[in-house]
């Protein structure tokens, strides 16, 4: 009986520890899905049990998962639509393939070029937040969706004209074919073509790193001063001002923030493939990563985890509709909200869950048992 | 506070267990760390000499009138395009006073608080607070600076928990910055479980422990009320402003939100302004009040003197009948005197100021009025 009690009380010690509060549990849910995906998809992919299709989709799902829970930061933590995410993975990608192209001749190590092509994609993607967060941040309303939109845009076109060439040691970049074929000049990118000839450096691990640590920075910024203040100013942007928050100081912290972790996500993207043309960041992409945020649950980041898993997952798996994946997204999204805010649905969710869920069901039965044998109710 | 930083007049530091207002009980020195170098009171005479230019100190609790007020407004007033909402709103409160501002609705109460707060910049007159200007504050500055505020509508952060509300009131005291919060470094679990701790007293003080984790928008009306003012407590202000808190009360209720505010004032020897109709509440707890009628001031004094005062009377309750039919018999004698007055002579309205000014019907110009009948300037 005695080391019954222990046991109990050392599972509620453990509870405690993993699912003490509404912090604790999401950090357990989220860092479990991942770590077990990982590991679950690292033996299927050794004992052959998975295709090689699959496989090659290992790095961007991790990639996809690291960019729905930074977009996470800003819509569901910050409460502010962006839609130009992809431009801040288009900065960080080409970014980290010039860094990497750079580096190439010196450093022959492929994980400390990836390394510091990660690091050289999140500065500038957060220098790229700051410049358009600046100016925006401190409007109220649309703007930042609007704003964020024409950036995603403004990025894919510069990136479509521009030029960047290695010349010896030296970097060159233009505006046009100039640099061009000039003896001994390398082509890093080249326009509307993209980057060519990258070294892939990007594995299964290291990506899975890099979204365990995007997942660790959301998650302590969440639970922390500046989370609390970012979330306050969601809830209540007149309270917070009036308890002396800085709104705008506050809604930059989240939004360069996510802006780095994108433009680091990017650049774990961009040495995933040989070549990479700019077009694939486009308006399609920023959407598909607010798809991934807003079919998880806006604010809830393992279900965003989830989302991107099974959205990047599906349209390989059954490649033959792929052309109708926009449309699908559209019919899922308009079904996922009016089933999340329709209160005769959800009530019949509830119930449902109340019927599977174990510690319901205990709860239920305990109180049964009270209401039936209010007698023989034994102390603790 | 060590010794050698000890100011004159500050609260803290000077005896006043000579007062007879129970302040000898200071068991909850919640100034005491003095974090964040909240602004001292100085000495009135130190800080204008003779010139003080707002010597209005008339109906300053005794204790408070050797110090400067820790508000004072002078001639303020916002427009909204013509409408004139405040006009020549002047104000003392002092240091450790617990201050009424009442009137009928739409009177301009909450606008005033407003314009303390730089939530409105006033159109005309000043705000001095602690003896420094407001003015190029914006609502965050004012926080800092040491006024904190609650709301008619209850704006609480709705999805946080109690205790995390009471945690970002507390954002300015606690002390790490981006990277900590990122990595979770030994400072942020330091002042992490600093402010924990800080919050859990607050929440002690006010007998709210047991709904720590509960979330905000969750929690019964009187416990938001009280969650509200705790918030703004938690930034350790020197003037408490309170919107209405006693609004959908009973009266046990309000009795004992009496007895908090009491409190409030005697444990963190802070000022407090309130704006509110509950009339026992008021009178009850307030050493001066100020009482406004759209948005001119029709009366100052001890909750007494408000009680007795005539135009008051008139304003919440109308004009009695004997003095309206004085006012006709006048009106009869002389109808041009009342016909420039621009009174409407009936008997059926209960507040006879409120009705539709004839005159300007009379002279032509089509009187431009609100929807409470009121003239547009």
């Amino acid at each position: 009986m005695a080391e019954r009690k222990e046991n109990k009380a050392g599972a509620k010690r453990l509870r405690n520890i993993f699912f003490g509060n509404e912090y604790k549990k999401e950090a357990t849910i989220s860092y479990g899905i991942l770590i077990v995906g990982y590991i679950l998809l690292q033996l299927g992919a050794n004992a052959g049990l998975i295709g090689r299709n699959l496989q090659g989709q290992f790095v961007p799902i991790c990639v996809y998962i690291s960019l729905a829970i930074s977009l996470n930061l800003v819509v569901g933590i910050s409460g502010e639509l962006s839609l130009g995410h992809a431009g801040f993975m288009s900065v960080g990608a080409f970014t980290g393939i010039i860094v990497t192209r750079m580096m190439e001749a010196s450093m022959p190590s492929g994980n400390v070029r990836l390394f510091f092509a990660v690091l050289a994609g999140a500065i500038t993607a957060a220098i790229a937040g700051i410049i358009i967060g600046i100016p925006i941040l401190g409007l109220r309303g649309d703007y930042l969706a609007i704003v964020t939109l024409a950036f995603g845009e403004i990025v894919r076109n510069i990136m479509n004209v521009l030029y960047f060439g290695l010349d010896g040691k030296k970097l060159k970049f233009a505006f046009n074919h100039t640099i061009d074929g000039v003896e001994g000049n390398q082509r890093i990118i080249t326009g509307a073509i993209g980057a060519t000839g990258v070294t892939k450096t990007a594995t299964f691990t290291t990506a899975m790193l890099l979204t365990l640590f995007t997942l660790f920075v959301v998650l302590n910024l969440k639970n922390s001063k500046h989370g609390r203040c970012i979330m306050a100013v969601r809830d209540n942007r007149i309270a917070g001002e009036s308890i002396g928050i800085n709104v705008k100081k506050y809604k930059l912290i989240a939004f360069v923030v996510s802006a780095a972790l994108a433009g680091m996500a990017g650049a774990m993207f961009g040495q995933n493939y040989s070549t990479l043309a700019p077009l694939k960041f486009n308006f399609n992409t920023s959407v598909l990563i607010l798809v991934f945020v807003v079919l998880g649950g806006i604010g809830n980041i393992w279900g965003g985890i989830l989302a991107a898993t099974l959205l990047t997952i599906l349209p390989e798996a059954l490649r033959q509709f792929a052309d109708y994946r926009m449309l699908t997204y559209a019919v899922v999204l308009i079904v996922v909200m009016i089933c999340t805010y329709n209160p005769t649905i959800r009530a019949r969710a509830g119930m449902v869950w109340e019927k599977i869920s174990p510690r319901k069901r205990r709860k239920k039965k305990a109180e049964e048992a009270a209401d039936h044998d209010e007698t023989g109710k034994e102390e603790m | 506070m060590a010794d050698d930083k000890i100011i004159k007049g500050d609260p803290m530091n000077t005896d006043i267990s000579d007062t007879g207002h129970g302040y000898e009980d200071r068991e909850l020195t919640y100034y005491d760390d003095n974090v964040g170098g909240r602004a001292v009171f100085v000495d009135a005479k130190e800080q204008w000499g003779d010139e003080d230019p707002y010597p209005d100190t008339t109906i300053l609790p005794e204790r408070d009138k050797d110090m400067t007020p820790v508000l004072e407004v002078k001639n303020l007033g916002i427009d909204f395009g013509g409408l004139t909402a405040v006009d020549n709103f002047s104000l003392a409160i002092g240091r450790t006073e617990i201050a009424g501002l009442i009137g009928p609705n739409g009177a301009g109460k909450t606008t005033i608080f407003n314009m303390l707060t730089k939530v409105y910049e006033p159109t005309r007159g000043e705000i001095f607070f602690n003896s420094k200007s407001t003015e190029g504050m914006n609502t965050v500055d004012i926080n800092k600076a040491g006024m904190a505020r609650t709301f008619q509508n209850i704006r609480l952060f709705d999805k946080l928990t109690v205790e995390e509300n009471i945690k970002v009131a507390l954002h300015s005291y606690t002390d790490y910055h981006l990277l900590n919060a990122v990595f979770h470094s030994p400072k942020y679990r330091r002042e992490e479980k600093r402010i924990h701790e800080e919050a859990m007293k607050m929440l002690e003080l006010f007998e709210m422990t047991d709904v720590a984790d509960h979330k905000a928008g969750s929690l019964p009306y009187g416990a938001q009320r009280r969650l509200e003012i705790m918030r703004a407590l938690a930034t350790k202000p020197r003037l408490l402003l309170l919107d209405e808190p006693a609004a959908g009360m009973n009266p046990s209720e309000t009795a004992e939100l009496m007895k908090t505010i009491k409190e409030i004032r005697d444990k963190f020897q802070i000022a407090i302004l309130l704006i509110e109709h509950d009339m026992s509440l008021v009178m009850g707890i307030c050493e001066g009040i100020a009482v406004l009628n759209y948005g001119r001031t029709i009366a100052k004094g001890t909750p007494a003197e408000i009680q007795s005062n005539p135009q008051v009377i008139e304003a919440y309750l109308g004009k009695s009948r004997g003095k309206m039919e004085e006012e006709e018999d006048i009106e009869k004698q002389d109808p041009e005197a009342a016909f420039k007055k621009g009174k409407v002579t009936s008997k059926v309205e209960s507040r006879p100021d409120r009705a539709k000014p004839a005159a300007d019907h009379a002279k032509g110009t089509p009187g431009k009025t609100d929807k409470k009948g009121k003239e547009i300037r």
